[in-house]
């Protein structure tokens, strides 16, 4: 597991001590900071991007940063094999966080209010798997697919689905959640 | 010779259509004298736009300044003759500002050219939108971010689409005497660059529309159908946040850009949601006035 400070990769980025994620392009030296940080870690690595200290998160930016920190690891033969968390998020951004990872298909899971939650474009029976993983703390497809309602074959395929798009990590035949934050 | 062209005693959004009208004849390169002596009342969107004006001429402008102390004073507080100075040949003093700041200015004429005047303004605006936001229009503390996000989307777009620096300023005002009847803030990001219609050329809203591609019709593909030039999805999303938070707080949200003018309009306001054949003004000029929350009784 690793924790990334948010703002010391914008304070690394633009010049001045702002503290608010905004514009397009600052979204975009953001991530670039920030996925060179990613690509130093040991394959399967865990990471919590911490935005206790960001202010203002605009939508622009969200999805520079974001969406386009998400897409490559959701890919088919994903080049990335990582996971990230984002911790410390306020209502306001998940807010413009949930705006912009619906318009791409995307999802991903945040620590909010205490607790974790995944947000995004995920369907009723993917949340319901998810969550029943999160609950067991690891879970093999049978035990979801009774526990969730949702026939065997369409529970693997959906926890697959879940572990591709990195939500959830694969250990065997096992799902497991991406773990909590150490912050 | 010096075609005089007369600021009217108000300088909104309505009181420049009357400047560029008086503009419209005239070759971009004839020499204009802009004579705000009796100009009383000035918008944000008034004073952003006039720096705009100058910016857009092949000749410097003159400027008679206003001549009443009070407005003068405001005008300079506002930091539009700071500005100004560089846009325009003055004929006349103006006031040095006495104060650092007025204290229904939520941030004085600024210009914005590059992403770090963004984080700037944003940064800026922050506390003092914080306190007028709550105290004068009675917004919950949260919406101070969304007002913040609105601003940063505003501004960019001048940094990302216009081509050419431009301004932005936000003032509140009790209008109990005037039009909405209540306090609001006016926020105004206006730039003399290429406009919509340009920005848009090479977008798919361009290609479908064919012959039929006005002002109007690139104001609409981006406030009502969310297109941009940039064709990956996601773009456009900055100007539907600014709608979104518009609308959720009853606001008036209008861009005129060329010749035409597009509105949000808000339930305590009349007027059209689309306006065509107007003088003709470079770039993009954005306003937007959110009311004081008036409780449910």
């Amino acid at each position: 597991m690793t924790h990334i400070d948010v703002r010391s990769a914008l304070q690394s980025s633009v010049k001045g001590d702002y503290s608010d994620l905004v514009t397009r392009h600052t979204g975009a030296v953001v991530r670039t900071v920030i996925e060179h940080q990613i690509a130093g870690l040991a394959d399967g690595t865990v990471v919590f991007l911490d935005f206790s200290h960001i202010g203002v998160l605009d939508r622009s930016c969200a999805d520079e940063f974001v969406a386009k920190l998400m897409m490559p690891r959701t890919r088919h033969h994903a080049e990335h094999t990582g996971y990230v968390v984002f911790h410390g998020i306020s209502d306001d951004h998940l807010e413009t966080i949930e705006a912009v990872l619906e318009v791409h298909g995307l999802a991903l899971v945040v620590q909010f209010g205490g607790s974790t939650r995944l947000v995004g474009a995920v369907t009723h029976d993917e949340r319901c798997c998810w969550d029943l993983v999160m609950t067991h703390g690891s879970a093999i497809p049978e035990t979801v697919a009774v526990h969730t309602g949702v026939p065997d074959e369409a529970c693997r395929a959906l926890l697959e689905s879940l572990a591709r798009r990195r939500l959830l990590r694969r250990d065997a035949d096992r799902f497991l959640p991406l773990g909590t934050a150490t912050a | 010779m010096t075609a005089v062209i007369n600021v009217p005693a108000t300088l909104d959004e309505a009181g420049f259509e009357q400047v560029l009208e008086q503009l419209a004849p005239l070759a971009p390169d004839a020499k204009v004298l802009v004579d705000a002596r009796h100009c009383r009342f000035a918008t944000p969107s008034g004073l952003t736009s006039l720096l705009c004006l100058a910016q857009s001429r092949v000749e410097k402008p003159d400027f008679a300044p206003p001549t009443d102390e009070t407005v003068q004073s405001y005008w300079a507080r506002s930091r539009f003759f700071h500005y100004a100075e560089e846009l325009f040949t003055f004929r006349g003093t103006v006031l040095k500002p006495r104060t650092a700041q007025d204290s229904d200015t939520v941030l004085e004429v600024t210009p914005i050219a590059k992403n770090e005047d963004v984080h700037e303004v944003v940064e800026r605006v922050k506390d003092r939108a914080t306190h007028i936001l709550t105290t004068k229009l009675h917004l919950e503390t949260r919406s101070t971010v969304g007002f913040a996000m609105s601003l940063s989307e505003a501004c960019q777009n001048v940094v990302e689409h216009a081509g050419r620096g431009g301004w932005v300023a936000v003032q509140a005002y009790n209008w109990t005497k005037r039009r909405v009847g209540r306090w609001v803030v006016v926020i105004s990001v206006a730039d003399a660059g290429m406009g919509f219609r340009a920005s848009l050329e090479t977008s798919r809203a361009r290609a479908i529309a064919g012959d039929r591609w006005s002002d109007g019709d690139a104001l609409e593909a981006a406030l009502t159908q969310g297109h941009s030039r940039h064709p990956e999805p996601g773009r456009g999303q900055g100007l539907k946040g600014i709608k979104g938070y518009t609308h959720r707080h009853d606001g008036r949200l209008s861009i005129r850009s060329g010749t035409s003018r597009i509105c949000l309009l808000a339930s305590w306001n009349d007027g059209v949601p689309r306006e065509d054949g107007l003088s003709p003004f470079p770039g993009a000029q954005l306003q937007m006035i959110i009311p004081e929350k008036v409780s449910a009784t």
